[in-house]
């Protein structure tokens, strides 16, 4: 940023604390910020996230899961899908080591597997007869 | 459909009540504004209990998931208005790199690839080298609703609240490309946006349209949002918006615009996002499609939004029903209503046109003589003679839910 713009935010904060402090009426104050801010490029914009207060059942092979999943994404990936049968999350498994790159091995596959299925996963479908 | 709790949303936020006076978000911002305890809404699904969390330039939302942010609008905000507000407006990320922090000083915007001149832009030379236009139009995601699918598919477990409509200002991308020169033999255009992945294996989020699409001068990289500038979440500080076409080509933080030779293949286009090369989009519910193809453009969808699911009137009561309709953008000619579960229709009257890429208001007054339980039904028509099925399409990813909805009331005493 050029030093001319710095002297500038400089003046335009300055010009807020005076009208803060003479006690400007708020539509003056507010008209004049709105003009000055339509033509020149605004101050950096920060935010700062809400916690990620979601996490797994707690059961054998929960931290594991932890340990894999939450590496890329927050937990309610895992906790607000519908029951899902046994296939669907080795397909989710699968697509996330094929896919996303998620590096999962052979015997936390299957460990990982049983956890969703245990905590996660639909009830086995009753034998339907025809 | 939208019957879930919304005893949560009520406050107009500070900022929503300075965004009138033109404020932008960097004045009235920035920072967290932690909601209290968290108020929950179950979503009118299994497993749909979800937190109202208020994030950053944000009322309470719906959140999805946390890391990256997804958050859904409460349905009540659409009967609000025809337009959403920044505030209300829904969240989609893919990737958990996202950025929290941006200097509008420092912001580039990089056109490159099969062009005569590569372009760097600031956002003041973006805003004064090059026409302003604006347009109306809905953005919504692909997977809105996916929580309706029956059986049910892996995905964001989505409500209805996926969607907004927002007036969006900023420059053609044609003319952009021009500027640039687009050189013989060009084929698509990608784009790129601030989010990255968190692992290396992860394929970055960038996405890619024919460079007809990108040249036709209804594509634009937005820098405002209904007269301010874009919320964080929602991809400050340029947007790529592409009126008509679900959300996942609105590239959000947008930074690199290529122009290649060949076809894209890169997940999020080649795996990711895709539909049935069917009819409807649809295969046998359960089955997997045989070819894919590309999502592109919106169905055509409609709500009722001033009743709900559950809601209880009085016998006798005379009801102002209304609701919104959109489409892929030939524009909604026709709302149908129904009150007896689809027998008989009735025409409802539209409201204002705001453009064939917004939500398209209409209302119908509904005298509710009869005791009982009511069946409401919407309908609408696109200008091309598109509908809504009476039945619903299903899908393997879940993406494009259009079905005509159903709202039931009881009418007592």
């Amino acid at each position: 940023m050029s030093s001319s713009g710095l002297g500038w935010k400089w003046w335009l904060e300055g010009q807020k604390q005076i009208m803060k402090t003479k006690k400007v009426p708020i539509s003056i104050t507010l008209a004049l910020v709105y003009l000055l801010n339509d033509s020149v490029i605004a101050e950096p914009v920060r935010i700062v996230l809400p916690a990620e207060t979601a996490s797994f059942r707690v059961g054998p092979g929960a931290e594991m899961a932890m340990a894999q999943c939450l590496q890329c994404h927050s937990a309610e990936y895992i906790t607000t899908q519908p029951p899902l049968g046994r296939d669907a999350w080795m397909a989710s498994i699968q697509k996330m080591r094929a896919k996303y790159g998620a590096s999962i091995s052979p015997e936390a596959e299957s460990a990982l597997l049983e956890y969703l299925v245990g905590n996660y996963g639909a009830p086995p479908k009753p034998l339907t007869t025809k | 459909m939208n019957e879930f709790n919304e005893h949560a949303i009520h406050q107009v936020s500070r900022r929503e009540a300075l965004k009138g006076l033109g404020i932008s978000a960097v004045q009235a911002l920035v920072g967290s504004r932690i909601a209290k305890a968290n108020d929950k809404v179950q979503l009118p699904f299994e497993n749909g209990v979800r937190d109202l969390v208020q994030y950053p330039q944000k009322r309470p939302l719906i959140r999805l998931t946390s890391r990256p942010p997804q958050l859904e609008t409460p349905f009540s905000v659409f009967n609000a208005d025809v337009i959403t507000p920044n505030d209300a407006f829904f969240v989609r990320y893919h990737l958990s790199d996202i950025p929290l922090e941006i200097d509008p000083a420092g912001y580039r915007l990089k056109i490159s690839g099969k062009v005569n001149q590569s372009l760097d832009l600031s956002l003041s030379s973006l805003q004064s080298g090059f026409e302003s236009v604006e347009v109306v139009a809905v953005n919504q995601c692909s997977g809105n609703s996916r929580g309706f699918f029956n059986p049910r598919v892996p995905g964001g477990q989505l409500g209805n609240g996926a969607m907004g409509n927002a007036r969006w200002k900023g420059v053609r991308l044609k003319d952009l490309l021009e500027k640039a020169g687009v050189a013989a033999g060009a084929r698509q255009v990608l784009f790129d946006g601030l989010d990255r992945p968190v692992t290396a294996g992860t394929p970055d989020y960038i996405k890619a349209i024919s460079i007809d699409h990108a040249l036709d001068g209804e594509v634009i990289v937005a820098y405002q949002m209904n007269g301010v500038e874009l919320p964080m979440l929602n991809g400050y500080p340029l947007r790529l918006v592409v009126p008509g076409y679900y959300g996942t080509y609105w590239v959000k933080h947008l930074s690199e615009i290529t122009v290649v030779d060949e076809a894209y293949t890169g997940f999020w286009v080649g795996t990711a996002y895709r539909i049935p090369d069917t009819v409807g989009a649809c295969v046998e519910p359960g089955s997997a499609a045989k070819t894919t193809v590309p999502i592109s453009r919106f169905n055509v969808r409609s709500f009722i939004t001033s009743l709900k699911d559950g809601d209880v009137l009085r016998a006798g009561s005379e009801e102002r029903l209304k609701g919104i309709a959109f489409d892929g953008g030939a524009g909604i000619r026709e709302v149908l209503v129904s009150s007896d579960g689809g027998r008989n229709w009735m025409a409802a009257t539209l409201g204002a046109d705001l453009g064939r890429y917004s939500f398209r208001e209409w209302h119908l007054p509904l005298s509710f003589g009869r005791r009982g339980s009511w069946e409401l039904l919407v309908k609408a028509t696109n200008r091309l003679g598109e509908s809504q099925p009476m039945e619903a399409l299903w899908n393997p990813s879940g993406y494009m839910r259009n079905v005509v909805e159903r709202t039931r009331v009881e009418v007592v005493a």
